[in-house]
């Protein structure tokens, strides 16, 4: 991009004021000898066009919209339409959950996303023993078709983007949503929304797996197939670094471990006989906003590129919409405190700041309250007007990429993509993701960056202010945490009792047993799914017939 | 001085278990010998662990909201198999309404986000050492 004259320049230019600075460094000492980003690269003093200097517009940036799509995946970005604000809710009963949605709607949210508490994302109903204490605890309980039909009461399906955070069991919620869909007078084809059904994430991060690897592979492009072919508009998989970022992996990490698994994906789905110029279109991606507010940027940018790069290169994808990598963001909740928790807002609007610098497409901004405990009605309205205010107050929406060709935000970019590539020679080395999870390689390198993080907090050298800085003496207690009613488990037990009561049993170990014999002879699963669904199977029956068939995953504990 | 065993354990479903490995490599460093179940594990499974490695101390991960039902359970089942004077603690995001209430059910130390390692430790060694009472402070 510069001329080798004008390059010369610069460099002595730089040599002299280096030598000045030496003066200036004796006086007024640096506050650190070391200036590290959160993956353990130091940043420079400051960039200069010499950082930058092999870089070629058209290869590695383009315009915004096009190949590598460095700069967006969409011409115009946020100026044609903002992000999608999606807040992450839900607790207790379905009926409260539906309470809430209707809420966030009207609040100017403008798509749904549904938390499912353990029992649910383990494939457990509300009356197994292993979930005692558990349901509608993190998320809403759903047993049956019954809590998905009162999940969505009076909200059109047909009209509105539903994200649902569910990996094991995404297949049985994938289509109780859809089944609700069609009752409602929806077509399939219609339907817009996200299963996360990330697998392998959860193996190395989030821990709600049922099945071992393999099967759950199977799953996984089972639903690929069958979306292809019904729910086009469907994102069939939102592979995850969110969860490994918040489990202690670093920017470069977080990048690296996604793209593993998402080779691991792409390369089962055409095992299976898929086309990625076709399903490459409907996969998505889900990562965190941390506090480094530049170098989140930076690995938003680099993320597309390497993304586009790997379709690309590594499976000869051509067609332009299945090469561009879509991405939701959520804050990071692993950097919100318990102390001080107001501190949190400002952290919240940093970290979505850089969300939406780094062209993010659906963003999650968490509310101040939880490091405590599950958000109020008031902390989550602060969370979403936090968005607002990025979208129609700061200005930052209004032009594409703005900090591209920042030497700064170039350099970092470069240095986070070349890094990941070195990551996922490695895990190429190992014998890919799959291999690499099982032989705790990734497990081991995300524990140690958790743990080298906490001693730099310990030692002070990563400051967090109000629990190692600026701390108060007295905390003012934090008022209003939401609880969950705790009479709501035997609630939903109730609830269970009388469907199984009610609903046609015989039709229901029919189609039982007709997906267990379709799971034998390893056929795809989805329909039959859909059709235990319609006849009010639960959750917890369909996923022990699994469970009879694929068997049980247990990790291996070394620390 | 004895080389004191403490057993890491996460109830009930939750997943997350950064902390939990974080403080189980902090107890490791500061020399004691730890032993973590893994995840998803049941009060009865935690408790027969807990019997079997002969812990001094005990430790519960939990972040689901469930930690008052999941500690009382695990500390009733301690006192019904003989075990009931190992002490027990808890980590994790534990609302300050609940803390009393865990007091109360007998666990001796609960720790919520952002507490440093070093006090941890700190205070896991004055609980074995028994520098202050079992009983909470």
């Amino acid at each position: 991009m510069y001329d080798k004259e004008h390059l010369k320049r610069i460099e002595e230019a730089l040599q002299q004021w280096q030598a000045q600075l030496e003066n200036d460094l004796r006086k007024f000492p640096e506050r650190k000898e070391k200036f590290l980003s959160s993956s353990g690269y130091e940043f420079k003093r400051c960039y200069t066009p010499l950082d930058v200097a092999g870089m070629d517009y058209l290869r590695d940036l383009n315009m915004p919209g096009e190949y590598p799509y460095t700069r967006g995946v969409q011409r115009t970005m946020y100026r044609g339409r903002l992000w999608t604000m999606r807040q992450y809710a839900g607790f207790g009963t379905a009926e409260e959950t539906n309470k809430r949605f209707k809420y966030l709607l009207q609040q100017g949210q403008t798509g749904l996303s549904v938390a499912f508490d353990l029992p649910t994302q383990i494939g457990y109903d509300s009356d197994h023993p292993l979930a005692e204490g558990e349901v509608g605890r993190v998320g809403v309980a759903v047993d049956s078709l019954r809590d998905i039909e009162i999940l969505f009461d009076g909200i059109p399906l047909k009209d509105v983007s539903t994200s649902m955070t569910i990996n094991s069991t995404a297949v049985i919620l994938l289509s109780m949503y859809a089944v609700t869909a069609q009752k409602q007078g929806a077509e399939l084809e219609e339907l817009r929304g996200t299963i996360q059904n990330d697998i392998l994430k959860e193996y190395i991060a989030r821990g709600t797996y049922i099945f071992p690897p393999e099967p759950s592979m199977k799953i996984v492009t089972d639903i690929f197939e069958f979306c292809a072919k019904h729910m086009p508009k469907w994102n069939t998989i939102s592979i995850s670094g969110y969860h490994i970022r918040e489990a202690g992996a670093n920017a470069v990490q977080e990048l690296a471990f996604t793209f593993g698994d998402a080779i691991a994906y792409v390369e089962a789905a055409i095992k299976a006989g898929l086309d990625p110029n076709v399903f490459g279109r409907q996969l998505s991606f889900f990562f965190a906003a941390h506090n480094n507010f530049l170098e989140e940027i930076a690995k938003f940018r680099a993320a597309r590129r390497i993304w586009a790069k790997i379709m690309k290169e590594r499976f000869n994808v051509s067609n332009p919409e299945a090469l561009r990598l879509r991405f939701h963001t959520q804050t990071a909740g692993s950097t919100l405190t318990a102390q001080q928790p107001l501190n949190n807002i400002v952290r919240v609007a940093i970290q979505a700041l850089a969300a939406v610098l780094g062209g993010t497409q659906s963003l999650h901004t968490n509310s101040y309250d939880e490091a405590l405990g599950l958000p109020t009605e008031q902390s989550v309205q602060v969370a979403l007007r936090t968005q607002q205010i990025i979208a129609y107050e700061s200005g930052v929406a209004d032009i594409v990429d703005p900090l591209a060709g920042s030497f700064a935000i170039e350099a970092l970019t470069n240095q986070i993509e070349e890094k990941v590539w070195e990551y996922l020679e490695k895990i190429d080395s190992l014998g890919g993701m799959v291999r690499a999870i099982e032989l705790g390689y990734v497990q081991k390198e995300i524990h140690k960056s958790a743990y080298e993080q906490q001693l730099a907090i310990e030692k002070g050298e990563q400051i967090v202010v109000g629990v190692n800085a600026f701390q108060v003496s007295e905390e003012k207690p934090i008022e209003n945490i939401l609880k969950v009613d705790p009479t709501l488990e035997e609630k939903q037990k109730e609830a269970l009792r009388q469907l199984k009561k009610e609903r046609d049993n015989n039709a229901v170990a029919n189609a039982l047993k007709e997906l267990k014999q379709a799971a034998q002879e390893g056929r795809n699963i989805v329909p039959y799914v859909f059709e235990a669904v319609k006849c009010y199977a639960t959750l917890g029956e369909i996923s022990d017939v699994l469970r009879e068939v694929y068997g049980e995953y247990t990790e291996s504990t070394a620390i | 001085m004895k080389k004191y065993r403490i057993l890491i354990a996460k109830p009930g479903l939750d997943g997350h278990d950064r902390g939990a490995k974080v403080v189980a490599h902090a107890l490791r460093d500061a020399g004691f010998e730890v032993i973590y179940t893994g995840l998803r594990q049941t009060p009865e499974q935690i408790v027969k662990t807990a019997i079997q490695e002969d812990v001094d101390l005990i430790g519960l991960s939990i972040l689901s909201g469930a930690h008052l039902q999941l500690s009382k359970k695990v500390i009733d089942l301690m006192k019904k198999e003989g075990i009931g004077h190992v002490p027990v603690f808890v980590g994790g995001i534990i609302p300050p309404d609940d803390v009393p209430k865990l007091l109360e059910i007998g666990v001796c130390r609960v720790f919520g986000p952002g507490t440093p390692l070093s006090r941890i430790v700190q205070e896991v060694k004055e609980v074995l050492e028994g520098v202050t009472s079992a009983s909470g402070s």
